[in-house]
């Protein structure tokens, strides 16, 4: 028997205020994704070959390495967002849960770190 | 916590696959390959930071039969992912729900991407890239 009032004790217990925040974090990832891809695909099309030596001086332009880092970066982030649902909505007993969603994040931060890391690599030259 | 195995309301194999069903499964699914396909991308990129050694590996890879079925295969789900995602944003908007709608964007979905897979890889072919 609690003597505190039932105003009380969910006071706290509810929204965080950010209930949100993954929803729009998708969709607005999502619209900066289409042109980035698009861009990204088409541009490997109308590439003369995909060789070493012409892939590195394409991504040696300003331009084309800033928003190929820009693709990496917002695509890990999709991509981190989306798996997480799909770890919440199948896995339910806690343990599993917990592992799945740091492991997703950990690999999310690996690749996108690595995939920036080695743009930027090419990018300024080595 | 255990989990207690308790009855469950009926599933994915009860259920009659229906054009709504199938292309939101598949939006799904796709996701996932695509999200596999994120690592596949990071290793392309650190093999082209490394040395033409290191790239010529990777491409040898992505060339092989099986890396080639790969890489369709993420090519669909490229263009799936992104078509059906259009259409999750034009419903977010408060549009596009009307029966003939869903169907056109459905199918608009599905036949669309079958369609710039095979026109990618189609160009790729034409223009002497592979």
């Amino acid at each position: 028997m609690s003597l505190r009032s039932p105003l009380g004790r969910v006071l706290g217990l509810g929204s965080a205020k950010s209930g949100t925040s993954h929803w729009w974090g998708q969709r607005v990832s999502a619209v900066a994704l289409v042109p980035l891809t698009l861009w990204f695909v088409f541009s490997l099309l109308l590439l003369p070959n995909l060789d070493f030596e012409t892939l590195r001086a394409w991504l040696q332009y300003p331009i084309t390495g800033f928003l190929t880092a820009l693709l990496f970066g917002v695509l890990t982030y999709h991509s981190y967002l989306g798996t997480r649902v799909i770890v919440e909505d199948y896995v339910h007993a806690e343990a599993p849960k917990l592992i799945g969603l740091l492991g997703l994040r950990f690999v999310h931060v690996l690749a996108g770190g690595a995939g920036i890391f080695a743009i930027l690599r090419v990018a300024f030259g080595t | 916590m255990t989990v207690r195995a308790r009855p469950l309301s009926p599933h994915l194999g009860y259920y009659r696959p229906r054009l709504g069903s199938v292309t939101s499964i598949l939006h799904r699914i796709t996701g996932a390959i695509l999200a596999v396909g994120l690592l596949a991308f990071a290793y392309w990129l650190i093999a082209l930071a490394s040395d033409a050694a290191a790239y010529a590996t990777a491409q040898s890879l992505f060339a092989s039969p099986l890396g080639l079925i790969v890489l369709i295969g993420w090519t669909f789900a490229f263009f799936y992912h992104l078509l059906n995602g259009v259409r999750h944003l034009i419903w977010d908007s408060g549009r596009g729900f009307e029966p003939g709608a869903r169907r056109l964007g459905g199918w608009t979905a599905i036949g669309g991407s079958i369609l710039l897979s095979l026109g990618f890889w189609a160009s790729l072919r034409l223009l002497g890239r592979l």
